[in-house]
């Protein structure tokens, strides 16, 4: 039997035990509960989802190469001041450590990091990989200078004692067309070079055309959708539903069937007369064809939002604007539109994100002019191995991504259905 | 039941609405409606009563006769030009505006100035006593506020007609009884003519001048609700409104507005002949339950019959006694709860007893 006692000035006390212990120790149960029960998807998101882009993340500033390969070198660069050339203890510790990568066929991978940041670094480690076999004593210092006058030159061991840093900002820098220079200060890329801001506004141009297209394109769409009796929106949304249940792929090559100079659409112009045999419009491998196909395809993303919120309008309102004397146009930009504009936001966003990360429809259709952010990092990732230069530009746009999404929080507020 | 009355404000002539184009939804549907008049369309779901008004409003177009507007025809005028008020089942506020911008929502679109704006709202405000709330948003407002500012809104243009869609549905009780002497009351301070629909028969009675009662789109009845209810013309309208006992048998006898029905279990009542086909023919009665007496002074009532008492149910200001006489289980009588008179009791036989004019034969029900 429990007794309920009650201290004249104290918490409530049930046989012996403070009824707040008990409660907090009920409510810890039912938290664990919860925890186990939502814990295998957690884990699946944590595997699937946090690592990965926390990986990338570190990548984007990792730089292990030369700690892994060469540590001592590392060490002894550290202690270097920078501003003249190194001592003999440094040159000494530099051969042995090539020495040793030479054995164990590493120096390849040497070469190329610091390649990245010292032009001609591949063929100076390639040279000095054939020379240092006569040297078997001390002094290094000259006989390396000897084998190759750059070992001499102090620019040589300040960008290699900058490619050594453990954590660098290099990629960064690279990923928006900077680079350090020998003195250690920051600086614009050489013309060629410079692709990297181009593209981000590019990638931001191409979106909010796509984004402004599919919303020309998709808001009448998505109001007859919502507003016509069950018999023809059902049809409607099965013709947005239906590019969804093909291969986005098929989808992407048919375009190229459609718009190559050779296709059906030129064809066509030809036949009717509207342009000649040489005249041949090229709307493909180029910005176009990005635009034209990114935005048949991420369509349904902007439809199915600006629908979901369009049917929560009730057409009793409309009725209502009508019956207090308001035309049809006035109801449509008064009541109808006003209400829409979530649907708008959330499609908007969507779209927005979905294309500033888009590769395969740039890839295929793009050409050169319709290339974007996403084909550059693929480059990295597949051809030229430069992970950290792939990750800092990836980690670039998940900044940027963020950023608008707190933006759009800010101004129209994620959980606001309604205007107010 | 068409009135020659060249004073209606409202005026349907011999319409019909099909939505397939093979069953009529409303048939052949004769209304006049006065100007300031309350009235009431009433009947169940699927009577065809929210459709007359969707037609009135201009949302529905009448598949066939004539839907006059103070003599003008309106079967081609937009809703958008009919100068109709209108109040939604659903209130159908504009959620995104306040409530003062709901309100003058119609002004603005008549292209009235500010000043007048101001001034037409704060009273349509305060006619329904919500005059401090015009900064809120209909989201912020309970279901009875929401209400009132629907029918505010309805109103601050000074229709001629207002039209209200079972308004009060989504109310609770007490609310829904209070809106409706606020309706009734603002229909008489106004003069405004209102068609309102509802299924609720009480509803209907409180409030309209005069009530038309429907079923499967025909016009059962039209009357003032004393009418409707102490003279009903068929069996429908006798069981839809109010409490009903009915009694069944055959014509014996007809003898000017009265007749001789035989029960089916032999009694021979008198009855106002109110909708029978003759000698012969099967009939219903009609019975209030408020016009029956228990224990009946001798001679004072024409008709009298043994009943047992079945059933009481004590509902504060009256008894509900279930009795069963000639046939019928369910014959009930309301007794008021005063001393004076008489106490039932369960299982024992009294003498009930009512006049032939409180009794009406109508038409056998199926």
């Amino acid at each position: 039997m429990s007794t309920l006692a009650e201290t004249s000035s104290g918490p409530i006390v049930i046989n012996g035990v403070p009824l707040r212990e008990q409660l907090s120790k009920a409510e810890h149960k039912k938290k664990m509960t919860a925890l186990f029960l939502v814990a295998p998807l957690l884990i699946f998101i944590v595997i699937t989802f946090i690592v990965p882009i926390g990986n990338m993340l570190w990548r984007s500033v990792d730089n292990p190469r030369m700690v892994s390969l060469m540590p001592h070198l590392v060490e002894a660069l550290n202690e270097w001041d920078g501003k003249e050339l190194p001592p003999e203890s440094l040159f000494q510790t530099a051969f042995e450590e090539i020495k040793k990568n030479i054995e164990t066929n590493d120096i390849g991978k040497v070469a190329t990091h610091v390649n990245y940041n010292l032009a001609g670094a591949r063929s100076l480690f390639v040279k000095s990989k054939r020379k240092f076999k006569k040297i078997t004593a001390p002094p290094y210092r000259e006989q390396m200078i000897a084998a190759d006058k750059r070992w001499g030159e102090i620019k040589t061991w300040q960008i290699i004692k900058a490619v050594s840093v453990p954590i660098t900002g290099a990629y960064f820098l690279n990923a928006v067309d900077k680079t350090l220079n020998a003195e250690g200060e920051i600086v614009n890329q050489p013309e060629s070079k410079r692709i990297y801001v181009t593209l981000f506004i590019r990638t931001l141009w191409v979106s909010t055309l796509v984004t402004l297209l599919t919303l020309i394109i998709g808001y009448p769409i998505a109001y007859l959708i919502s507003t016509t009796p069950p018999r023809i929106s059902n049809l409607l949304i099965i013709m947005v539903l239906l590019p969804f249940w093909t291969s986005l792929l098929v989808r992407t090559t048919s375009w190229i069937v459609l718009l190559q100079t050779q296709g059906v659409l030129n064809d066509m112009m030809v036949w009717i007369g509207v342009v000649s045999e040489e005249g041949r419009i090229q709307m493909i491998y180029n910005l176009n064809g990005t635009l034209v196909a990114m935005t048949q395809i991420l369509l349904p993303f902007m439809v199915l939002p600006m629908y979901s919120v369009m049917k929560t309008i009730p057409l009793s309102q409309l009725r209502a604007s009508q019956s207090l004397g308001a035309n049809p146009f006035r109801t449509f930009f008064k009541i109808f539109w006003p209400q829409s504009i979530p649907g708008i936001g959330a499609g908007g966003l969507l779209v927005f994100v979905l294309s500033v990360g888009y590769y395969i429809t740039p890839a295929l259709v793009g050409g050169s002019s319709g290339q974007m952010i996403s084909n550059q990092i693929a480059f990295h990732m597949r051809n030229s191995l430069n992970w950290g230069l792939a990750a800092s530009l990836g980690t670039i746009m998940l900044v940027g991504v963020l950023l608008l999404y707190w933006l759009y929080d800010r101004v129209v507020g994620i959980d606001n259905m309604k205007l107010g | 039941m068409a009135e020659n009355n060249n004073d209606a404000y409202v005026r349907f002539e011999n319409v019909q609405k099909s939505y397939d184009g093979e069953i009529l939804v409303v048939k052949n549907f004769n209304l006049d409606v006065q100007s300031g008049e309350f009235l009431t369309m009433l009947g169940p779901s699927g009577s065809g009563k929210t459709t007359c008004l969707m037609m009135l409003a201009g949302f529905e177009t009448a598949t066939s006769g004539e839907i006059s507007l103070d003599g003008e025809p309106i079967n081609n005028v937009p809703p958008w030009k009919r100068e109709i008020g209108m109040v939604f089942q659903n209130y159908a506020l504009f959620p995104h505006l306040s409530v003062f911008e709901n309100l003058a929502y119609p002004l603005i679109v008549r292209k009235m100035s500010k000043s007048e704006i101001d001034q037409r709202v704060k009273k349509a405000l305060d006619m329904v006593q919500l005059g401090a709330f015009g900064g809120r948003r209909p989201g912020q407002l309970s279901g009875g506020q929401q209400q009132r500012v629907a029918v505010a809104r309805a109103l601050v243009f000074e229709p001629k007609l207002v039209l209200m869609d079972e308004p009060l549905g989504a109310l609770d009780k007490q609310l829904r009884e209070q809106m409706q002497y606020e309706i009734k009351h603002i229909h008489e301070n106004l003069g405004v003519t209102v068609v309102y629909v509802t299924h609720d028969q009480s509803e209907a009675l409180t409030m309209s001048n005069r009530v038309c009662v429907f079923d499967d789109g025909v016009v059962q009845q039209l009357a003032p609700p004393a009418e409707l209810y102490e003279k009903p013309v068929n069996s429908f309208v006798a069981q839809f409104i109010g409490e009903n006992n009915t009694l069944h048998g055959e014509v014996v006898g007809v003898d000017g507005e009265n007749c001789d029905v035989k029960l089916d279990t032999g009694e021979v009542m008198n009855a106002l002949a109110v909708n029978i086909d003759g000698v012969g023919s099967k009939t219903t009665l009609s019975l209030r339950p408020e016009r029956v007496t228990i224990s009946p002074e001798e001679g004072s009532c024409r008709n009298n019959v043994q009943a047992e008492v079945r059933e009481l149910i004590y509902l504060g200001d009256h008894i509900r006694a279930r009795l069963a006489l000639c046939g019928q289980e369910e014959f009930i009588v309301k007794v008021p709860n005063s001393a004076t008179h008489s106490h039932l009791v369960e299982g024992e036989t009294t003498t009930v007893g009512w006049q032939s004019s409180d009794c009406r034969a109508l038409d056998p029900q199926t």
